[in-house]
């Protein structure tokens, strides 16, 4: 023991400090995660109760509103992104090495703010008030004043519409570079053949992307699983009638609000749940992949 | 293609580039228009006079965040280059159920820990201070996966011919594994730097002293129910955007870089 410890020693060390802060405050949290998603527990205590508390979550209408919107959100918001970064990408593409470079930085660089910061942005934008800048502009056209996030029909509408409006830049660096390193051998037959370049896009292109594609629509649905800030800033953690609530936000309500962490601990496990189905069946698809 | 066939292509990609950064104009625009203009019907576009007067309790804060940041992003490149170079180059037993274990977290949602992480703090009597929102962000293992494929690419010759020379395991790990993976080092201090900068569900969750509080969770503080200071709340916004924007444009490449090596997640 004490020879293989010598010998490996150092090994350990390399490892302990990170290994030691993953197990406190990753591993372990998971575990109790679970654990909590199975207790009455509250601010004061609390007891084993099984399954309760999805039982309550099942029959609670709140929840299934922000169950609802969530993975309404997450629809639309990831097609629109991949289908927006794929567009953008396939645009840069055929441009020369300076202009692809400048394009990369110009629509990765509104990624660097934090969602706070955009959130605050759009929250102004679409103000109900006529200062509010989609108001505005609508104005000129005669449309509106619209309530938007001051109304419990329009508040989702607008959080998605300030998702899908800004081009998703992580996507668009990753197809550029994707794109670059496929086979260029198809598109010289595809050449001889007369094909068109839309029909090469269509035909060789896109199925080609696939491995991206799928890569990108499993990180931009967790992402979009996880969604809290626009709705925290935007909205006030909610809308009108609840016309905003997602998964996340009412995990924070109920736990640092109402003090039912049992219950918001089943719900993350729920969060939990859909991101690993999400990314199980993008493991099984890239299993059948074609191989080029 | 012919270069006239490409100015659509152009127009097309400015446009929708321009689209993208409108809020980033119109957040420093009304940062910098005293307060009456900010709720001008129409909006003015065109800013008509500038004041600087929106910018003071921001500082705070923004002091706050880059301690934070900064305190976490250098020990995650201490601690993570540490690791993966142990996972990436070395023998020893347990380290598949230990790297498993690690890879396994990855695709957990960070909400899932929050609750049990809270309660470990409260425990530690570590809620309210800096040590409680550093601590959990080290734990985090993205720049372990990150730093552990990266060594790998790199050739064995070195630290044999160190260890030849008389070289601890220490010495290899510093003065040849460290100078070799300075280009993911580069992009790992960007990526850890960035997320903790824009961090906010945990500090939001951990701090309760507005004194403390990280840039992101101040702003979001200023802004109430029914009466929100726009100019105030806009200002602070614009400055807290600043820092990671000019990180962007001094290190745009390692960003690029990065997205490719560690895909979008960062």
């Amino acid at each position: 023991m004490t020879a293989a410890l010598r010998r490996h020693g150092w090994s350990y060390l390399f490892v302990l400090p990170t290994f030691s802060l993953f197990v406190v405050f990753t591993l372990l949290p998971v575990a109790q995660g679970l654990v909590l998603s199975l207790q009455d527990a509250r601010v004061t205590g609390g007891s084993f109760i099984g399954l309760a508390n999805f039982g309550t979550l099942a029959d609670d209408p709140v929840f299934r509103q922000a169950l609802g919107n969530t993975v309404l959100y997450a629809t639309v918001v990831v097609a629109a992104q991949v289908t927006l970064a794929l567009i953008v990408a396939s645009l840069i593409q055929p441009l020369g090495t300076k202009s692809r470079v400048f394009y990369r930085a110009l629509f990765y660089l509104p990624l660097v703010n934090s969602a706070i910061l955009v959130a605050i942005v759009w929250r102004w934008i679409f103000n109900p008030n006529p200062f509010g800048l989609a108001n505005a502009t609508l104005g000129v056209f005669g449309l509106g004043p619209f309530l938007w996030i001051g109304s419990s029909d329009q508040a989702l509408l607008a959080v998605i519409l300030s998702a899908v409006l800004t081009v998703p830049g992580g996507g668009v660096v990753l197809y550029s570079a994707a794109m670059g390193s496929l086979p260029r051998e198809l598109y010289e037959a595809a050449d001889l053949e007369g094909a068109g370049p839309f029909a090469k896009w269509r035909h060789i292109t896109v199925p080609l992307l696939r491995p991206t594609t799928l890569y990108l629509v499993v990180v931009y649905t967790i992402l979009a699983f996880q969604i809290f800030e626009r709705v925290y800033i935007m909205t006030n953690g909610g809308g009108p009638n609840n016309a905003t609530i997602t998964i996340v936000q009412l995990i924070y309500s109920t736990a640092f609000q109402f003090g039912r962490y049992g219950l918001a601990s089943a719900m993350a496990v729920v969060l939990f749940v859909m991101a690993m189905v999400v990314a199980v069946a993008q493991f099984r698809s890239l299993r059948t992949d074609v191989e080029y | 293609m012919s270069s006239t066939n490409r100015l659509p292509v152009h127009v097309l990609l400015i446009v929708a580039g321009v689209l993208s950064l409108f809020p980033l104009y119109w957040l420093f625009l009304t940062s910098l228009s005293p307060t009456q203009y900010v709720v001008r019907v129409p909006p003015e576009v065109v800013p008509r006079e500038l004041t600087v007067g929106n910018y003071q309790p921001i500082v705070r804060w923004l002091v706050n965040t880059v301690v934070i940041a900064g305190v976490i992003t250098l020990f995650h490149l201490l601690f993570d280059s540490m690791a993966g170079y142990a996972f990436a180059k070395r023998r020893f037993p347990g380290k598949d159920v230990m790297f498993w274990l690690v890879v396994s977290t990855l695709t957990v949602p960070a909400q899932v820990t929050l609750i049990p992480v809270f309660f470990i703090l409260r425990t530690l009597g570590l809620l309210d201070t800096y040590p409680g929102v550093i601590l959990p962000g080290l734990a985090d293992v993205f720049g372990v996966f990150l730093m552990k494929q990266f060594i790998q690419t790199l050739p064995t010759e070195y630290e044999h011919a160190a260890r030849v020379d008389g070289a601890s395991e220490w010495q290899v790990y510093r003065h040849i594994i460290v100078p070799l993976s300075r280009p993911a080092l580069a992009v790992l201090a960007i990526f850890t730097f960035q997320r903790y900068w824009n961090a906010f569900i945990f500090p939001l969750v951990i701090l309760r002293d507005p004194a403390k509080y990280p840039v992101q969770v101040g702003l979001a503080t200023l802004q109430g129910e029914f009466n929100t200071d726009y100019g105030m709340l806009m200002t602070g916004a614009a400055v807290a955007a600043l820092p990671l924007i000019a990180v962007f444009f001094a290190f745009q490449r390692y960003f690029i870089e990065g997205i490719r090596i560690g895909g979008v997640k960062g």
